[in-house]
């Protein structure tokens, strides 16, 4: 399944970049000749029929050769390696802020759900979670940098990693920009999982054999609700990913989504494909995870993998 | 228990974020350069940029983000264009003539490649024939096609044989970079004569350039410079409002100047090559048609055009040669913004009743916004206009390969491209008999007096004819921060030398 889609991407993605574009153009500026035109494009290798170009490609993917840039001939799988010491970090530390910043406000707004603040945090993660992203980062800007000048702008340290101080310094703002609305998006969920749980028998069960609220939830609550969740943890995942790819935009971090707006401007193929089809592996190998993480915490759901056998044994 | 649980963990979200903030504030404490007023040359120069090169390489479509990072600052021609559009001998230390025109004999300076070789004249014959070879898309190859043969005579001498004279030849070759012959793949890398070396190429983000300690030349006034790239204009903006960068080498958005003039930033104005051009397709009816042609020129107001789009500054232009130009000529009432005059002409062509044609508008930069105004200027005197919004791609195809359009808006950036009205075969089809002949002779022409006359007698005619409406010339536009100075003011054809730029 897994790889019958990642396939189904390499092909798509393959045909419908080069009905959409030329990269030649790209190139040339006005003034070129039509046998400088046809000289480019020999030398690119797209004046050779599709299926040519498909089969060759198919065959470096087969070595993990992603190829290399049409504009800047840098090894777009170097390239995706590098773009990653942004990506990665930004992606990561946002999914974890976001995660510290939905447990317990989502937890809040479920158990305090009948009362005025509970609503008011409810109706603050619907909020925080309708903005767009890319506008709660202008927004930060023109406060927190502009304004009281406390973070850089964007951009990000040429010395990359060297100095990891300022690094995080200029990951931060980001950071928690992709966080206000992945986390106000995620403790919608933690709200709603918790609500559930709050309202299972066993729960009352349990605090009906004297365990104290605490204990209860910990020894039923979490491990119920959090199966739901991981699914959702999956999936918020790999948004927060597609997050910070709009984010570096707005940022001017020269990441993966820096990579691939440049590359689709310049209609650069490769680096093209090569990014989005790191994306799709990356999402559903994702999704693969949480999967097996789910059949790992939860044995009812490992059932479901043989479910037929059951199913014909109940009949 | 657990209300204290809870406080415990939004105790410790709290201290997170303090501490967050004071790492911020610690980086904001600290200075971003000196207080001194006297330049420092030592200074590491940053200079923000839109314009990220394709590729490093101005062979292989670097594009002019190319020229702007790297020629006369990594790279060194035989000559160099001054700012004011002059032609200096860089690389060539003598140039000799044969009468007839045709050898040029360049004596060489002594200068060495960053990677520590001598300047050979091996090197420029390889240069040379490299730009005009069969793989080079290179912007200025035409002209330099004109090239027959090199030869090297000596270690320090090389002859250039011309196939006819050109008088521009030694202009055109202050583009051509000299590389080192030896090195290998030039897209990715650098090694050239200039002021500076690439230190760091960071595709997507920045290109660091360090001094040449063994530069043969003047060393330069400044410690450094690194090009800071920005897809982002509010980004690029962001940066230099923050101190990220020290100047940006062009504003495209004259909104937000009065923002920075008002923070102390100082506003450098040039003269820039980049004309907005409404041109038409002459081969096509109505627009075959002269009165037609100077019908729509006189309908469009195009200094409220231009005062809507640069807020008044750039200028206005009648032709395709811009004031920094040897054979400007000052056109820009030729054909009047007069719509009764329109009208009138119109009706000459047959056309009182209007007509419609499609315009063609590439969807970057300003075309888009420039075409709306075309079509509301264009509906009072009748004309009927259909915008067709394309692609920059679709432009190249169905515009500037295939010729199937009928008029279009285009940003045309490059000095000295009156030229393109000499190739009736240009997406355009301009064909007039003597412009093509007055141009080929200017470039034959044995003395710059006599290239001057021509061209200007061509540039006067396209003019009459209308050939295109010249909407207006860019203004060129750099901000810089509080001491900074030694900024290029016009930066012709995107070019930009930073060894003269200084920091306080």
């Amino acid at each position: 399944m897994l790889l019958l889609a990642f396939a189904l991407a390499v092909t798509i993605l393959f045909v419908v970049l080069r009905v959409l574009g030329n990269p030649v153009f790209a190139l040339i500026s006005v003034g070129a000749t039509d046998a400088e035109i046809a000289a480019a494009a020999a030398r690119l290798g797209v004046d050779r029929p599709i299926y040519v170009q498909f089969a060759e490609y198919l065959g470096q993917l087969f070595t993990f050769d992603l190829g290399q840039s049409f504009t800047n001939r840098l090894s777009v799988g170097d390239e995706i390696v590098r773009r990653l010491n942004i990506t990665l970090p930004l992606t990561l530390l946002s999914f974890a802020l976001s995660v510290l910043i939905a447990v317990p406000v989502g937890f809040f707004a479920a158990w305090k759900s009948r009362t005025w603040y509970g609503t008011a945090f409810s109706a603050l993660t619907q909020l925080g979670g309708a903005i767009p992203v890319f506008w709660v980062g202008i927004l930060l800007v023109s406060v927190l940098s502009l304004g009281w000048r406390l973070f850089p702008a964007g951009g990000f340290p040429r010395t990359d990693w060297e100095d990891p101080g300022a690094a995080l310094y200029a990951l931060a703002l980001p950071v928690v920009t992709i966080a206000i609305v992945a986390g106000s998006d995620l403790a919608r969920y933690v709200r709603s999982a918790t609500l559930d749980v709050l309202g299972q028998q066993y729960l009352r069960a349990a605090r009906a054999t004297g365990q104290s609220f605490g204990t209860a939830m910990r020894r039923h609550g979490i491990r119920n609700g959090v199966v739901p969740l991981i699914s959702i943890l999956a999936i918020q995942l790999s948004t927060t990913f597609v997050g910070a790819v709009i984010i570096e935009r707005v940022f001017a971090l020269p990441g993966l989504g820096d990579m691939l707006l440049v590359g689709i401007k310049e209609q650069d193929f490769p680096s093209v494909q090569g990014v989005l089809l790191f994306s799709t592996a990356l999402v559903l190998l994702l999704g693969f995870a949480a999967d097996i993480a789910q059949r790992i915490i939860d044995p009812r759901l490992r059932d479901t993998l043989s479910g037929n056998r059951r199913a014909r044994a109940v009949a | 228990m657990t209300s204290r649980r809870l406080s415990r963990v939004l105790t410790a979200a709290a201290a997170a974020t303090a501490g967050l903030l004071v790492l911020a504030g610690c980086a904001a404490a600290n200075p971003g350069s000196g207080t001194s007023q006297t330049a420092d040359p030592a200074a590491e120069i940053v200079v923000g940029s839109q314009n990220e090169p394709t590729n490093l390489d101005q062979i292989f479509g670097g594009s002019s983000g190319v020229t702007e990072v790297f020629t006369g600052n990594v790279y060194e021609g035989l000559f160099k264009i001054t700012d004011d559009a002059q032609v200096e001998p860089l690389l060539a230390a003598e140039t000799e003539v044969s009468d007839d025109g045709l050898v040029y004999t360049f004596t060489l300076q002594d200068a060495t490649f960053h990677s520590g070789k001598a300047l050979t004249a091996d090197d420029v014959k390889y240069s040379l024939e490299r730009f005009i070879g069969e793989d080079s898309i290179a912007a200025r190859k035409r002209q330099l096609s004109v090239i027959d043969h090199v030869d090297v005579v000596d270690e320090k001498t090389v002859e250039v044989t011309l196939l006819q004279p050109s008088i521009s030849f030694t202009y055109n070759l202050g583009y051509v970079w000299i590389v080192n012959s030896e090195a290998g793949d030039l897209t990715t890398t650098a090694d050239g004569t200039g002021p500076y070396a690439l230190a760091d190429y960071r595709k997507g983000d920045s290109i660091t350039l360090d001094v040449n300690e063994d530069y043969w030349g003047e060393a330069p006034a400044n410690g450094g410079v690194v090009y800071q790239y920005y897809a982002d204009p509010t980004a690029l903006n962001n940066a230099l409002l923050t101190n990220a960068v020290d100047l940006v080498t062009s504003q495209s958005n004259p909104d937000s100047l009065a923002e920075f003039e008002a923070a102390g930033f100082q506003i450098i104005e040039g003269t820039s090559t980049t004309k907005e051009l409404l041109a038409f397709n002459d081969r096509v009816a109505p627009f075959d048609s002269v009165e037609v042609r100077k019908a729509v020129y006189s309908a469009i107001d195009r200094q409220k055009l231009l005062d809507a789009i640069w807020d008044g500054r750039g200028e206005l232009i009648g032709s395709m040669v811009p004031p920094s130009e040897p054979w400007y000529l000052d056109l820009a009432d030729n054909n009047p913004y007069d719509p009764a005059l329109s009208e009138d002409l119109l009706a000459q062509a047959g056309y009182g009743d209007g007509f419609t044609f499609t315009l063609d508008t590439p969807d970057s930069g300003v075309h888009s916004t420039v075409a709306e105004f075309v079509k509301s200027e264009l509906a009072k005197v009748g004309i009927t206009v259909e915008i067709n919004i394309i692609t920059d791609d679709e432009w190249y195809q169905k515009v500037y390969t295939d010729t199937d359009f009928q008029a279009t808006l285009q940003g045309h950036v490059n000095d000295r491209d009156i030229n393109f009205y000499g190739n009736p075969d240009f997406y355009w089809g301009y064909d007039n008999a003597d412009v093509q002949t007055w141009l080929t002779e200017s470039e034959a022409a044995t003395t710059v007096e006599e290239q001057t006359e021509l061209i200007k007698k061509a540039n006067q005619q396209i003019s009459d004819d209308a050939a295109s409406v010249w909407l207006y010339l860019n203004p060129q536009l750099r901000i810089a921060a509080e001491g900074v100075s030694g900024v290029p003011q016009n930066g012709l054809n995107s070019l930009f030398y930073v060894y003269d730029i200084t920091m306080a």
